[in-house]
Formats: structure tokens, sequence, C-alpha cells
């Protein structure tokens, strides 16, 4: 009965985990509202709590869905996640990106619901497939269902969220087991895109890569596309960096160089390490976050919230979550090692590539090892549609979870 | 289901492993740069975060209370509000600013100056007013939803002179100290942004009264909010100022601006001649110090620095005149020193009204001449043809050497500001250097003779010498205030008893004997001394002087008055002065023999 009831929740840890980790993402969204000044921020972790109340159901209704079915409605999840992203750009709103589809007091993402949508539609090119992908040609399938969802959030623009899918993208053909160079050839043009402000630097590269592509003996049309997508990335991003929105340069200038402009760009990253400087080996104390307190920190309920985590509890209690963080992905890691269905495991790979691209740069950019680009932290930032996601995923990683040790 | 195949699996499994090492590996790179921004930089952020919320606000001080010698309230602190404002870079100042200048009437010039201290200490409140009215505080209260954060309204003890225009040049005013000032040694230590005395004993014992401003550290929000104390670093209390007593008899103050001609400038000083206690010392016209209490009135400034009447000009300290016949006594001080004179010394040629030297004539100030005179005659009628030949007789040297043991040349030492040493030639290289060695003659000594030429004092230098020929020839330094040990003597005169009653018996004739200039102003029930002065003005009429002191056998007060444009000393000087002892005596001193009469 006991060893059913384990079974039935797949990874009792990752669960424990996981609810832990949202518990107390409720109370530092709690922390983050008490403020000496009024905020909109004060008493939103009651929401926060109602989202995680409405995420625990959807988990447990999530859980018994079979994989199969998740399989098969994949095309289906993967058509309405375009048409929304596409309603999105007409009726969205939203301060910035215009991201959000309102129905009454409801708001949702349907970027959020896209995220999960292609995890399921690469999990499913990969377990359609014989054998592993070979050639670059084998993966325009993979592309066209990557950039699809990629090109429409770009243009709410979302240059934050839209990455998010690189990283999905990347996942799901590391785990169709292309060859390393196949996967460095494919990748090759995002390094011509980050060299392509210095000429001599990119000029290097593509040396390098001409010299890589003789070495590895790759196929000619293979090799001219490779070359001809590097010299494209190479050329287009001066008029592509013209193009991005005014506050997605700031961000990525300020990222660059945060002191700079210490009022203006530079202030979110300068107030963020100041805040989690100060907090030292044990922090301020719940609630008594000074920096936080005074409303120096920006967004500290949802992209900010790792810097009043860090000043109220912390060296030791940064540790202590990314340490919950680490054991989560090493163990859901493995329930993607050992499923032995090429859809589930590719579908769980792709949860954890999407969880570790939230957590890199949501707690990256606080420090700054990242741009500073609006992503949440998963579990802890304050966001209904993310947090119901996020949960909808964890579901489905536990059923595979169970699958695979049940032999379903 | 399709199941991955074996050499698939093995694949996976390789590709599962290096993720998992590579995400520990990318979490414990994360871990490693929190240790060095929550770790190793933790001091650099702590005190950053510090400073980001900390500001500190200077609390002002109470004022000492500045009294008369009566314990009369001369300057005190009345309840004020003062409105600063936190400002977190120039455009919020300057969003700020413009909210708020209807409301306070602020000028252009405020605004800018306001702008530009902002732009020079920007880690200070900057003050937008320092003498806020209640419905200049609720007005602002009111709208206080619609403006920025970081405005502090603060109760501070505004400054408030209850005489008005009474004392305005001794007691002076108080405003925010100037950039020159603050780099003068006597304000070393004080802060931009502080209220100091500007002139008068305000400034002399600044220190005295302003006592210590505190300090309170207060959080801001990051726009700027004041949320509250910082319990980090307690508040230093301010030490209060102390009182200040003066010497000033507030009444006799009163009675002299009185007896001063309304519409006329000049300067009245009243000492006691033994301790140069000031009683008395008016200059006028005069302005109401309280115009600058606001600290911002570059306006009333203005106004008054431009009025051609100089009002902001202390003419008993400050204004130097040439001190005519009242000159006469150093003059005849010397001769008697020297031995050029005695009592009863005549000259070689009698008055006739005009003294022929060299090919010029000099005039006596009555056509009609005074006949043979002898140095208290001289003294009494004023005769400046006895003067003229008695300089020529001491010679040019020693009429130009022999004043500055008179006191001639040095400050008179008051416990004021810009205390003037007044003009005389030092010696007759000065001619030579100003007019060339044959631009001017010894005819120059004619003119000194009479307190004429190149000689021009202070009413208060007058004064300080007179007292000295009252007091038995000691040159007391004058004291405004009554503070610490008495002063050391300013010097004394080079005569000897004897010497000293030849000129004050010619003092008391002056006033008490039938020829004497000033018998009109004689008192009835005191011996008055004294001498007029009638001082030749470039410009206009003459400068009137008197100055006297009484009773003459002890005497209590002396007193100059100088009247600009006045005329004759005798009709517009003297009547001042023989009033004002009048009224002191009678009125303010205290007799034990009179109270004793009061009560039998």
């Amino acid at each position: 009965m006991r060893e059913r009831v384990t079974l039935s929740i797949g990874d009792g840890v990752v669960l424990a985990l996981v609810v832990g980790l949202a518990a107390f993402g409720v109370a530092m969204i709690f922390s983050a509202g008490e403020l000496e000044v009024p905020s909109s921020v004060t008493g939103i972790w009651r929401k926060q709590a109602i989202w995680l109340a409405i995420s625990l159901i959807a988990f447990a209704l999530t859980l018994r869905v079979a994989v199969r079915w998740l399989e098969w409605v994949a095309p289906i999840a993967y058509g309405v996640a375009v048409l929304l992203l596409i309603a999105v750009l007409i009726v969205g709103t939203g301060d910035g990106p215009r991201s959000w589809i309102r129905f009454g007091a409801v708001g949702f993402q349907p970027s959020e619901f896209a995220k999960l949508a292609t995890i399921l539609m690469l999990a499913k090119l990969n377990a359609g497939r014989e054998r592993s992908p070979e050639t670059l040609w084998d993966l325009w399938p993979y592309l066209v269902v990557v950039l699809v969802p990629f090109a429409l959030i770009m243009a709410e623009p979302d240059l934050g969220t839209a990455s998010v899918f690189v990283a999905i993208l990347v996942a799901a053909l590391y785990w169709s087991g292309l060859p390393f160079s196949k996967l460095a050839l494919f990748l090759s043009p995002l390094v011509s895109l980050a060299l392509a402000f210095s000429t001599p630097l990119w000029g290097v590269w593509f040396l390098l890569l001409v010299g890589f592509l003789y070495w590895t003996r790759a196929y000619l049309t293979e090799s001219l596309a490779v070359i001809f997508a590097n010299v494209a990335m190479g050329v287009l991003v001066r008029p592509a960096w013209r193009s991005l929105a005014e506050y997605q340069k700031t961000r990525i200038l300020a990222f660059l160089q945060p002191e700079a402009d210490p009022q203006g760009a530079g202030w979110h990253l300068i107030q963020s390490q100041v805040a989690i400087g100060s907090g030292g080996w044990l922090g301020k104390g719940f609630t008594l976050g000074t920096q936080k307190r005074l409303a120096f920190l920006p967004e500290q309920h949802t992209d900010f919230i790792v810097a009043v985590l860090g000043e109220e509890f912390g060296f030791i209690g940064i540790c202590l979550v990314l340490l919950c963080f680490a054991i989560v992905l090493w163990r859901v890691l493995l329930i993607a090692e050992r499923s032995d269905d090429a859809f589930a495991s590719t579908v769980v790979f792709g949860v954890i590539a999407l969880w570790f691209a939230h957590l890199f740069a949501n707690v990256g950019m606080t420090v700054g090892l990242f741009p500073i680009t609006g992503l949440p932290l998963p579990f802890l930032s304050y966001g209904g549609s993310f947090l119901l996601m996020s949960f909808v995923m964890l579901a489905i990683v536990q059923r595979v979870a169970v699958d695979t040790r049940t032999g379903a | 289901m399709r199941t991955i195949s074996r050499s698939h699996q093995v694949y996976i499994r390789g590709r599962g492993r290096l993720a998992r090492w590579l995400a520990l590996l990318v979490i414990v790179g994360l871990g490693v740069q929190f240790f060095r921004v929550q770790i190793l930089k933790h001091t650099t952020y702590a005190l950053q975060s510090e400073g980001n919320r900390v500001r500190q606000l200077p609390v002002p001080a109470a004022r000492g209370t500045i009294y008369d010698r009566n314990g009369e309230v001369i300057a005190e602190n009345v309840p004020g509000y003062s409105i600063a404002f936190l400002p977190l870079s120039i455009d919020s100042l300057r969003v700020v600013l413009d909210e708020l200048a209807p409301i306070l009437e602020l000028s252009g010039e405020q605004f800018d100056r306001m702008v530009e201290n902002y732009r020079r200490h920007p880690n200070r409140p900057v003050t937008v007013a320092r003498n806020a009215s209640f419905a200049e505080v609720s007005a602002i209260e009111e709208r206080r939803a619609h403006l920025p954060g970081g405005i502090v309204i603060e109760a501070a003890p505004k400054r408030l002179y209850t005489r008005n225009s009474l004392l305005a040049h001794v007691v002076g005013y108080v405003a925010e100290i100037s950039d020159a000032d603050l780099r003068l040694p006597e304000f070393e230590g004080y802060e931009p942004g502080r209220i100091v005395g500007q002139t008068g004993v305000e400034r002399v014992y600044d220190r005295l009264l302003a006592g210590t401003p505190g300090v309170r550290y207060v959080e801001v929000s990051a726009l700027g909010r004041v949320v509250g104390e910082f319990r980090g670093r307690p508040t230093v209390e301010p030490v209060p100022g102390r009182d200040l007593y003066l010497n000033i008899d507030l009444a006799l103050q009163e009675r002299a601006a009185e007896l001063f001609p309304d519409t006329m400038a000049g300067a009245i000083v009243a000492m006691e001649p033994r301790t140069g206690a000031v009683l008395a010392m008016y200059s006028a016209p005069s302005y109401d110090p309280n115009l600058f209490v606001g600290g911002f009135e570059p306006a009333a400034w203005r106004v008054l620095n431009t009025d051609p009447g100089q009002p902001l000009f202390n003419r008993a300290v400050t204004a130097a005149y040439a001190p005519g016949s009242t000159f006469k006594l150093i003059m005849a001080g010397i001769a008697l020193k020297e031995g050029h004179a005695v009592v009863d010394t005549k000259m070689q040629i009698p008055c006739r009204g005009a003294l022929r030297y060299g090919n010029r004539v000099f005039h006596d100030w009555t056509p009609i001449g005074h006949g043979s005179l002898d140095l208290h005659g001289a003294i009494r009628q004023s005769c400046d043809v006895y003067f003229y030949q008695l300089g020529l007789k001491m010679s040019l040297p020693v009429v130009l050497a022999g004043v500055s043991e008179f006191g001639i040349g040095q400050p008179t030492g008051i416990d004021l500001p810009s205390d003037i040493a007044g003009s005389y030639p030092p010696d007759t290289v000065w001619y030579d250097e100003r007019y060339g060695r044959s631009g001017w003659t010894n005819s120059v000594v004619l003119n000194l003779a009479i307190g004429q030429g190149e000689n021009a004092q202070s009413p208060l230098k007058m004064a300080q010498i007179f007292a000295a020929l009252a007091n038995g020839g000691t040159l007391p330094t004058p004291r405004v205030a009554r503070t610490g040990a008495a002063p050391e003597p300013a010097g004394s005169f080079p005569l000897d008893a004897d010497q000293l009653a030849v000129l004050d018996s010619a003092l008391v004739a002056v006033l008490n004997e039938p020829t004497g200039t000033a018998r009109g102003s004689r008192l009835r029930d005191w011996t008055l001394a004294g001498k007029t002065g009638t001082a030749q003005n470039p410009h206009g009429e003459d400068h009137a002087w008197f100055i006297g002191f009484a009773p003459a056998e002890d005497p209590q007060i002396v007193a100059a008055a100088l009247v600009e444009a006045g005329g004759h000393g005798s009709s517009a000087a003297a009547p001042i002065v023989s009033r004002l002892i009048d009224f002191y005596l009678r009125e303010r001193i205290v007799r034990p023999d009179s109270s004793e009469a009061a009560g039998g």
C-alpha cells in the first residue's frame, strides 16, 4: 500500500523539494511586499498562495494523464499555442512586451503554454525518428517547430522568453543523439552573432569554422549552409541590433558595463548586488532587508526575488536554495536518463532545460553573470501562469518516473 | 510505445551524465559568484547599502537670547518651520521647486541659487524655505500626495528681533553663511547651509550664541522619501547656544533714536567712561534686521544696500568723518605734553577772524574773531586762529607724530565688526607720496590743527578719546556685550593730572562759561562738559559733532553725536547729547541717596 502511494507521485524527494521551494517562494513574496513605502506588491503573496493551491490541484490532475496521450495531443497543443501567440500579438496587453491575454481579472501568458507545447512537439519529433539525426538537413523540422513560436514571441517583443526556446531546441537536439560536431556546426551561427560586433574576432572565428568543416569532412551542402548561416549572422547582427527595443538594448549594455550609467540602465544590477552583498553570511533576517524595504530593489517579487533572498537570508540562504535546485535537477535528469520511452525522455529533458535556463538566467542576472532578461525563477518568483505550468511540467516528469518504475 | 534502441540508450546515458555534471558545475559557479558578492565584497556592499539609505539632517540648535543690561529681550527665538528637500537628482530638485515656487513665492534667483547649492553639495538637504508660515506649510502638506518624496518639514527656531530697527547695527542679524565667510578662520568648522550672524554681536559672538547643531540620521527610500529614523546611529542632540547680555540700555537707546532728527543721517554713541561699556549706539538711517531672517532675502538686501542713505552701514563704528574742532583737544593735549603751551599760553597774533599764512588766508569759523585768548579760552570758544598758530608752533612732524599716543590710528577694539582705524597722515613721507615732494606745503598743519584736512575718525573713536578725557586719561576698550573679563584698556594719554585738568576745565567752560560755544546745551542739574565740532563737508552742509560727558566732577556717561550735513555742532549735535545725558543721569542711574529719599 505504502509502496503504491510513493510510486503514484513519482520522485518524492523532488516533489517535496519543489513544493518546499514554492511555499518558501510565497514567503519570499510576502517579504517582498513588506516595504516602508506604499507598494503594489504588498499583499500579493495571497494571490501566489492561491495559485500554488491551484497548481497543486493541476499537478494531481496532470499526474493522471498518460504520457502516450500527451504524445498524441502534442501537435494539437502546439497548434493551439501558435494560434494563441498570434492572438496575443493582436489583442495582447502588457507594459513593455505585449505578452498577456486577459479575460476580465484573469490574465494568462500564452508564451508559458507555448514552452510546454514546444517541448512536447520536439519530443514527438525525436520519438518519431528511427535513428538519431546525423546531418544538419535532418534538423529542419526541429528548427521550424522552434522558430515559429520564437519569432512570434520576439515580435511581442520579449527577447528573454524567446531565448528560452533556443535552450529548449538545443536540449532536444542534444537529447536526440545528434553528433556533437553537428551540434557545434548547428550552433555556430550563434557564435557568429556574438562575435559580429568585432570584425577581426569574427574573421578568426570564420577561419576556424572553415577548418573545422574540412577536418570533419562535412558534406558540401552542409558546409555551404553553415558558412552561409554564419556569414548571414555576421552581417545581419547590426540591423538586428537596431531593430531591438530601446529597453532591450539598454539591458544588454547595462549587463556589459553596469557602472557606466548607475542611475539609469545599470541601476537594477547595482541595487541588486548591493542588496545581495549587504546580506553577508546570514542576511538581515526575514522581511528585514533594508534595500528591499526602502524600495531600492526593482521587481523584487519577480525578477529579483533572489536579491530579497540574498539580502534577508544571506549566503547560507542562497546556498540552500541552490542546493535544492541542484538536487531537483539532478534527480529529474536521472528520470530522463532512465526512461526507456523516447518521447517521455525528451519531454523530461526539455523540462529540465527550461527550468535550468530560467534558473541560470534569473539567478545569474542578480549578480551580473547574465543580462537582465526578466525571466522568473521557477517556483519562487511571483507569477501564476508560470507557477501553474511549472507544476504541470513537474507532474509530467513525475508521471514519467512512475511509468519507468512500473514499466508501464 | 517506441522504446529507445539499446545503442541509443547508451548514448542517452552518457549525455545524461554529462548534462547532470554540467548543470551541477553551473550551479556551483553561481554559488561561487554569490560567495564573491556576499562574502568577499560584503563590506563594500554593506557600506553602500547604508550610504544608499541614510541621510544626515542637521538639527538646528536654538540660538541664545540677547538681552540688554536690564534683562530686556533684544533677540529671541520663536517657533518657525523650515522646508528642506532631499533631491535624488538635479531634475527631481527642479520638479519640486517648480511645484513649490508658487506656494512659497520663490523668485527665479532663489530657484537658481538652490539648484546651485545642490550642485555644490549634492549630499546635503536643500533648504527651500527657512521661515515658512503655517499657511505655507499647510499648503504643502495638502499637496504632499502629488509631490515627490523627500520633502522634509521641520520645526526650526526662528530669530526675532523684538526692537526691529532700534538696535539693528548693534545686534546685527543672522542668515545662511556665505561662501566667503566659510573660508574665514572665525567660522572654521562651520558647514555650508549653516545660519550664522552676519553682522553686529550676532556675528562677533556667533560661537557663543549659536550652540552646536545636532544631526539626525534618517532612512530614505529609493524615491528619497524619508521613512523614519535610522536606528544604527543615534541622533546627536543639538547644544543650545548661550544667552548674551549687552551693556546696551534699551531705554537710553530708545531715547537716542528719538533725539536723532528723523530725516538725517548720522550716529550717536554713549559709553561709560571708565569701563567702555557701550550704553547706546544708534546709527541713522537704520533697517529692520527681521527682513533678513528667512536667510534668502537677496532682494531685501539689495534694496537696503543700494539705498543712498546706506542703512546697512554702522556709522558709529565704520564711518569716518573729519572730527573738526573736537580734535582740538588732542592738539591741546600734544601741546601740553610737548611743553608748547600751558593753560594760559597766548598766541602771538590775536584772533581777528582770519590768519594769513604764506599767500593764503585761513579763516576762523567766526569772521568777528575772538581777540586774544589763552588755551582755556581757545578751547571754550573753539578759536581756529589760536589753533592755527599752535599747530605752526608745534611744527608738522610733532602734530603728525603726537596723535598716536592719544589713540588715533588704531581701531577702537570694540566687539563689533568693521571697527575702523580712522585715517590720519602718519608722517610727512605720506604727503610726499600722495602729492609729490613739492605738491604740498607746511600749511597742512593749519588744517590738521583744527581737525580738518586728511583726518577722518569714527564717532566711536572720538567718544573713546573723550572717555579718556573724562576718566583721567585711560582709553577704555568699548564693549557692547557683557561677557568674559573686562578687556585691557586700549591705551592712556601721556598727560599728568594737572594737564588733563586743563583740558577738562576747558570742556566744562564750553558749556558753562558765558562765551562757551555750546552754552545753550548746558544742564541745570549736572555739570556737562563737551566740545562741539563742525566738519567741512565737500558734498554739502557741514557735519555737526558734539561729544560730551557728565557729571564733570565724576563722569558717568560720555556721549558723541554726529549729524551728517547737520550744520553747526552747537545747534545740531550738542542738544542731542545734552538731552541724552540728562535723561541717562536722571532716569537710568539708580542712586543710593535718591532711592533713600524716595523711601523717606
